[in-house]
């Protein structure tokens, strides 16, 4: 049997291990999304989680750019209408909008012929389509961990693109570590998924995570 | 690092006995029971070689026991059983009898067949190893070689020339293959074996055995699954902090995705998995047993290269802007011939040659031309590896000269000589200038395929060097000698 931890608690979790995330806020109800996205300020996306819910994108529950007190009001009344009885307790996560053209997807799962694994490949909605993606078995070192990224076959993902400067790998060995030690450390852990992990500014960040936990 | 293995089995009685005895010989030429007998004859073991028969009489002039009860003590550490199933337990408690400590079962009928009784039979075998304190390869496989002791204990061919790379196989067909385009090349086996269905030594105790082979420098296997994913994993990683480790893994075809919650879960197919940790482990995989041997093969002659940068040296054109091509596929470099290089090239090519990368001379080549430029860009610090186009086409003239009816006259003779010494001098420089310099020098002419008399390919292979028979393959052996260097330097 497995339970999924909502976006919040998964990243939560893998922050203790030096995953990078946004200065996200949690809240519950339209008025208290107002409030927090003043905070953060705009644009900024908001979400509707819960333990119930593990693909968002597949379910459009998310709303992107939102550019003022009035847009985030819309969009955090429209997401909680949208929540079923299957969802549990939701609430809302609300995050500033950051873009970058380069999306990866980082992940682990616990095999039954290999044990634990680490993923890093192509992300975004079409890593499933594109399939680019490298593992290794867990515990790794550290130098097997960073030949991950040269194993890729869409190495112009890493490199200058559109006067962007090319991928600092380091950021997203980051990421890959964060995973790798969550996997080792928590054995209840069954697997994690980052995806999309963005690289903005230099810095890899998650953008969206699920951790599947064995109950 | 050099890691420990968990339990490495001994496999010396296996690989190179005192003396060897088929159980089961017969004097039917069409049966594995004669084939066996007669390799093992042909082609020279060096040790005292016994046979039974339950109706004894002469066999290839040898007198056959009616059972290996009667094999002196101590004689033989190996028996070769091809009796069936059923009698395969009583054989083996007699050759432990004898001192016998190894054991390579040909006989099929022990559960490859997903039947009961053969299934028990199986089982037996397992607990009669330990029992009886015996290693047991097999059931089900073709035999084993070990060019060390002219060991050619197969029912099958070949008997290949003897050299650095050791094959283990899950499949007795595939270690055949393999051991096919060692003889066609001329890189030598060291030892090789069919592990048929693996009932107790499986492909990861071959390896851990060769590991620590004095014998073999590489190591070959081909394999469609392991019991144990870890355990062989933590083999080869401790195999290829040795020596290099190339492998091919079949059955990715079926390999579905599973229905998984998480995407990673979904993209976590067998053989990706397996992939990664064939590279964790160091090893290099291959697609098929060609490419496979080709890989080997360089990996056993030459020393890894210590970076990307490749240099072309041709004959003529077309070559190398082909081989530029698959280069761009590979994290190889079509490396750009730094100043001080070029200024000596100068020096020894003709005025017409390419001025960079390919190194192209355009047909004005003379006595020296080649040999010197392979010494200069082999010796050069930035260049990592050469690559060699064109050697043999002066020879494949010559070929056609000596086989027309103009042959006789003086001039065509001596003109031919000059072109075959030609492409035997390309090929000794190339053999000398790796050794000398340690840069890895690769040939490629598919004239080792069509007239593998040519001395351009024939001189490679009496030195045991690989010739590859196309610039792609060359340059999937280039990527697995960086891969290697690249993998000795991180961990």
């Amino acid at each position: 049997m497995t339970t999924t931890l909502s976006e919040a608690e998964s990243k939560k979790l893998l922050a203790t291990y030096g995953l990078p995330v946004l200065d996200e806020r949690i809240v519950k109800t339209a008025s208290a999304a107002v409030e927090a996205s003043v905070a953060i300020g705009y644009p900024c996306v908001i979400k509707l989680c819960g333990d119930g819910i593990a693909h968002k994108t597949e379910r459009n529950l998310v709303r992107l750019s939102l550019g003022n007190a009035g847009e985030v009001d819309r969009a955090a009344h429209e997401l909680l209408a949208q929540a079923n009885d299957d969802d549990g307790d939701v609430e809302l996560l609300l995050a500033p909008m950051i873009r970058a053209t380069r999306e990866f997807i980082v992940g682990a799962d616990r095999t039954g012929d290999f044990g634990p694994v680490v993923m890093v490949g192509v992300g975004g909605i079409f890593a499933e389509v594109l399939e680019d993606v490298v593992f290794r078995l867990l515990p790794a070192e550290q130098h097997e961990l960073s030949a991950m990224l040269d194993d890729l076959e869409t190495q112009a993902m890493l490199g200058e693109f559109r006067g962007e400067p090319a991928v600092d790998r380091s950021q997203l060995l980051t990421v890959i570590n964060a995973v790798g030690s969550a996997m080792i450390d928590r054995i209840d852990i069954e697997s994690i998924d980052i995806n999309p992990v963005l690289i903005a500014n230099g810095q890899a960040v998650a953008v969206d995570a699920l951790v599947a936990l064995t109950a | 690092m050099t890691l420990p293995f968990s339990q490495t089995a001994d496999l010396r009685p296996l690989f190179e006995p005192a003396g060897v005895v088929v159980a089961g010989a017969s004097s039917h030429p069409g049966k594995f029971g004669f084939a066996v007998l007669h390799n093992i004859i042909t082609c020279g073991y060096q040790g005292r070689v016994f046979a039974t028969n339950r109706n004894g009489g002469e066999l290839l002039g040898i007198e056959c026991l009616t059972s290996v009860a009667e094999v002196p003590a101590g004689q033989a550490d190996l028996v070769y059983v091809c009796v069936p199933a059923a009698a395969v337990a009583q054989v083996l408690r007699e050759a432990a009898s004898v001192g016998i400590r190894a054991a390579f079962i040909a006989s099929s009928g022990f559960g490859e067949g997903q039947d009961e009784q053969g299934a028990a039979h199986g089982l037996e075998l397992a607990t009669l190893a330990s029992e009886l304190g015996m290693v047991i390869a097999g059931p089900n496989g073709q035999g084993l070689v070990s060019t060390p002791v002219s060991l050619c204990a197969q029912f099958v061919g070949p008997f290949p020339p003897a050299g650095g790379v050791s094959i283990v196989s899950q499949s007795g067909n595939l270690a055949s293959g393999a051991m096919n385009y060692a003889t066609a090349s001329g890189v030598g086996v060291a030892r090789a074996i069919s592990a048929g269905n693996a009932t107790c030594l499986g492909v990861d105790d071959y390896i851990a055995w060769l590991a620590d082979d004095p014998a073999t420098t590489t190591i070959l296997a081909y394999l469609e699954g392991v019991a144990d994913a870890r355990r062989f994993y933590d083999t080869v990683k401790a195999a290829s902090a040795r020596k290099p480790v190339v492998v091919v893994k079949g059955g990715t075809s079926d390999d579905g995705a599973r229905a998984a919650a998480s995407h990673t879960g979904s993209l976590a197919t067998n053989d990706r998995i397996f992939d990664g940790m064939l590279r964790q482990a160091g090893a290099w995989r291959s697609p098929d047993i060609g490419a496979a041997f080709g890989a080997a093969a360089a990996l056993a002659v030459h020393q890894p290269m210590q970076g990307p940068n490749v240099a072309f040296l041709t004959t003529a054109g077309g070559w190398g802007v082909l081989t530029a091509d698959a280069m761009a596929q590979s994290p190889l470099q079509l490396m750009e011939l730094p100043d001080d290089l070029m200024a000596s090239l100068d020096e020894v090519l003709p005025p017409r040659w390419s001025q960079g990368n390919p190194i192209d001379v355009a047909g004005g080549e003379t006595r020296d031309t080649i040999p010197n430029a392979l010494h200069l860009l082999a010796a050069h610090p930035s260049v990592d590896g050469v690559l060699m186009l064109g050697m043999g086409i002066q020879s494949n003239t010559a070929a056609l000269m000596r086989g027309g009816q103009f042959s006789q006259l003086d001039d065509i003779d001596r003109i031919c000589s000059f072109h075959e010494r030609q492409d035997r001098r390309y090929a000794e420089a190339i053999v000398e200038a790796s050794a000398t310099t340690g840069t890895p020098i690769l040939a490629a002419t598919e004239l080792a395929l069509s007239n593998p008399g040519n001395p351009g390919p024939a001189t490679l292979r009496e030195h045991g060097h690989p010739c590859y028979t196309s610039p792609t393959d060359a340059v999937a052996a280039f990527a697995a000698l960086y891969a290697r260097g690249r993998h000795l330097r991180l961990s």
